[in-house]
């Protein structure tokens, strides 16, 4: 129980007092509570780093850095390589940020810039939103079903037609690239636009009164202005877009067609670290579970790296356009 | 309202600037929705004066300025009936876009609202817009001494306008509003977040402004309005009509408002009986 030193202070009527000692009490315990629980989170990714890493060492020890410039994975010769995964979960990822990204910023602005009504933008929000509650593997049946054989037709033309572009340099042969990458785009969408709606919305009324008071068109208040102000939250949404894309499992395990090869061309198979995990996973011996532990660590620095990158060019922009400290 | 009531509404008599007015503003009803914001308020501005707007919270002083640039369009229940004419051509009019009224007619804000980009941006921002073709740096140094602000930011045109302290933010956005000279520069209680000292400086720059342009005040400080103005308008507000309605109650040289007014409202207002 604290001391108070206020307790003679003589007014007749005064109800105030010390807090009683369970007061005090409530506060640790709420402390204590809150603090375990935030140490608890940090403590799950350390045990998780140790217990993948330690599971990887017998593989990080005998392929050591050939493993990440090494092209094949081949467990009958036990060759060990997943450049082909770390450029293929790298290309897919970033071709699903340029699309996912531009339309996810597009419709944050459709939907915030007085485009419609704002109740038809709530409506419209919650439809964008739900994309993100269609589980992973219904994407995937959907990319084999609607997206490859919508593009075909698209891909055969621009690969006569462009050919010599490399990123149509092959045929679509079915799974590749191209479908895996506007899944994986329409995937992160919905994360795009979330974030990048509340970045528009959290812009204070008297910056958009400043723009127009200027004399700005909508259309040069909107790039000029409103795009600058939102511009951290939007690289969030970026951020975690691509910190989304990066670990998608499932869908590209479907679509991508698993294969091990580097190539520019949309058209062609490739594959990912983390469908190469799912799908190598069920068959391995405990050599390949090594490996694939490795290739599991991989994973996870691509994309811690990824999201310290991108936390820092947030703070940049944060310092630079905000001028906070 | 019924041509009885209309009839019975105080005007105020009708000011007539003795120079050239470069705004005639008259403003016979200000809805917002139904809401009947403002009335009766005809409010010429005065070519190279300062024009000050006083009165109590809600009297409509600030939809009357807003009014000037077509601000209130950002408002879409905005609707008035009356007209305001910028030398003589009528800013409502069909054809004119207002995005081209508000580059002539500038605005600074009650609040400080500056971009978030750099101070240099801030100010080169209307230049740009309006795609000048001179001497950038030259302008925006020009306007930000104007604005009592180029000795503090001199050495840091790059940092973010925002890192600024509040009364810096609203210098600065003075600044940007004069950077392209616009003609007339409305003024919506540009000191009211600014502490005695920015007030002071503010208050001198608009005293050198009205050397070269024309500018329109809103104030809640009717120090301020007897420091700067050269004509006073004094709003009221009329709770008759069950909504609470806005209304000039008189208009006259600074000096006649605050020393000889006509109206009894003017009188007890100017006294400090209400505010």
């Amino acid at each position: 129980m604290a001391l108070n030193p206020f307790e003679h202070a003589d007014s007749a009527s005064s109800v105030s007092g010390p807090p009683s000692g369970s007061d005090y009490l409530a506060d640790s315990v709420f402390r204590i509570i809150a603090l375990s629980c935030a140490a608890l989170i940090i403590l799950l990714i350390l045990f998780i780093l140790w217990e993948i890493g330690g599971l990887a060492l017998p593989a990080m020890a005998q392929h050591g850095l050939s493993f990440v410039s090494g092209t094949t994975w081949n467990v009958g010769t036990q060759e060990f390589g997943v450049l082909p995964e770390i450029w293929g979960t790298l290309y897919s990822s970033f071709l699903a940020l340029i699309l996912g990204g531009t339309f996810g910023v597009a419709i944050a602005i459709f939907l915030t810039q007085d485009f419609i009504h704002a109740r038809l933008a709530a409506v419209f929000r919650t439809i964008v939103e739900l994309l993100a509650a269609i589980p992973s593997v219904v994407y995937g049946l959907w990319g084999i079903y609607v997206v490859i054989p919508m593009l075909r037709p698209v891909a055969e033309w621009l690969h006569s037609e462009l050919g010599f572009i490399p990123i149509f340099g092959t045929e679509l042969s079915g799974p590749g690239m191209a479908p895996a990458a506007l899944v994986l785009a329409i995937m992160i969408l919905p994360t795009v636009a979330a974030i990048t709606v509340d970045a528009f919305r959290r812009i204070p009324y008297k910056v958009k009164e400043a723009a127009y008071g200027m004399g700005t068109t909508r259309w040069e208040a909107i790039l000029k202005v409103m795009l600058p102000t939102a511009s951290s939250g939007i690289l969030a949404a970026l951020v975690l877009g691509f910190g989304r894309a990066l670990g998608e499992t499932m869908a590209l395990a479907m679509l991508i067609g698993n294969s091990n090869q580097i190539n520019l061309s949309l058209f062609a198979p490739a594959n990912t670290l983390a469908s190469l995990l799912a799908s190598s996973f069920p068959e391995a011996g405990q050599i390949e579970v090594q490996a694939l532990m490795y290739a599991a660590v991989v994973l996870l620095l691509i994309t811690l790296v990824v999201n310290v990158v991108g936390l820092g060019i947030q703070q940049y922009t944060v310092r630079k356009f905000e001028g906070k400290a | 309202m019924s041509a009885t009531a209309e009839a019975m509404a105080p005007r105020a008599a009708a000011f007539t600037p003795v120079g050239p007015t470069v705004i005639d503003c008259q403003l016979q009803k200000v809805f917002y929705g139904d809401f009947l914001a403002v009335r009766n308020s005809n409010v010429p501005i005065e070519k190279g004066k300062i024009t000050g707007f006083i009165g109590p919270s809600g009297c409509g002083k600030s939809t009357v300025l807003r009014s000037l640039n077509r601000m209130n369009d950002l408002i879409p229940i905005f609707r008035f009936e009356g007209h305001v004419k910028y030398h003589g051509q009528d800013v409502y009019g069909k054809n004119v876009d207002p995005v081209v009224v508000r580059r002539y007619i500038g605005m600074v804000f009650q609040q400080p609202n500056p971009f978030s980009m750099s101070i240099y941006d801030n100010v080169a921002f209307g230049l740009r817009l309006n795609r000048y073709k001179g001497n950038l740096e030259e302008r925006v140094q020009k306007a930000l001494e104007r604005a009592a602000l180029w000795k503090e930011v001199k050495d840091k045109l790059n940092k973010s306008g925002l890192s600024l302290s509040g009364g810096q933010q609203q210098r600065l956005c003075i600044a940007r509003a004069i950077a392209t000279e616009p003609d007339v520069l409305l003024m919506d209680e540009p000191c009211s977040a600014l502490d005695p000292i920015a007030t002071r400086q503010v208050e001198q720059l608009m005293l050198e402004l009205k050397e070269s342009y024309t500018v329109a005040l809103v104030t809640h400080n009717m120090q301020q309005a007897t420091r700067v103005a050269d004509t006073t308008a004094f709003f009221g507000v009329d709770i008759s009509q069950g909504g609470r309605t806005g209304y000039l109650v008189e208009m006259d040289e600074t000096r006649r408002i605050f020393e000889d007014p006509q109206e009894d409202l003017t009188k007890q207002y100017v006294s400090g009986e209400f505010s």
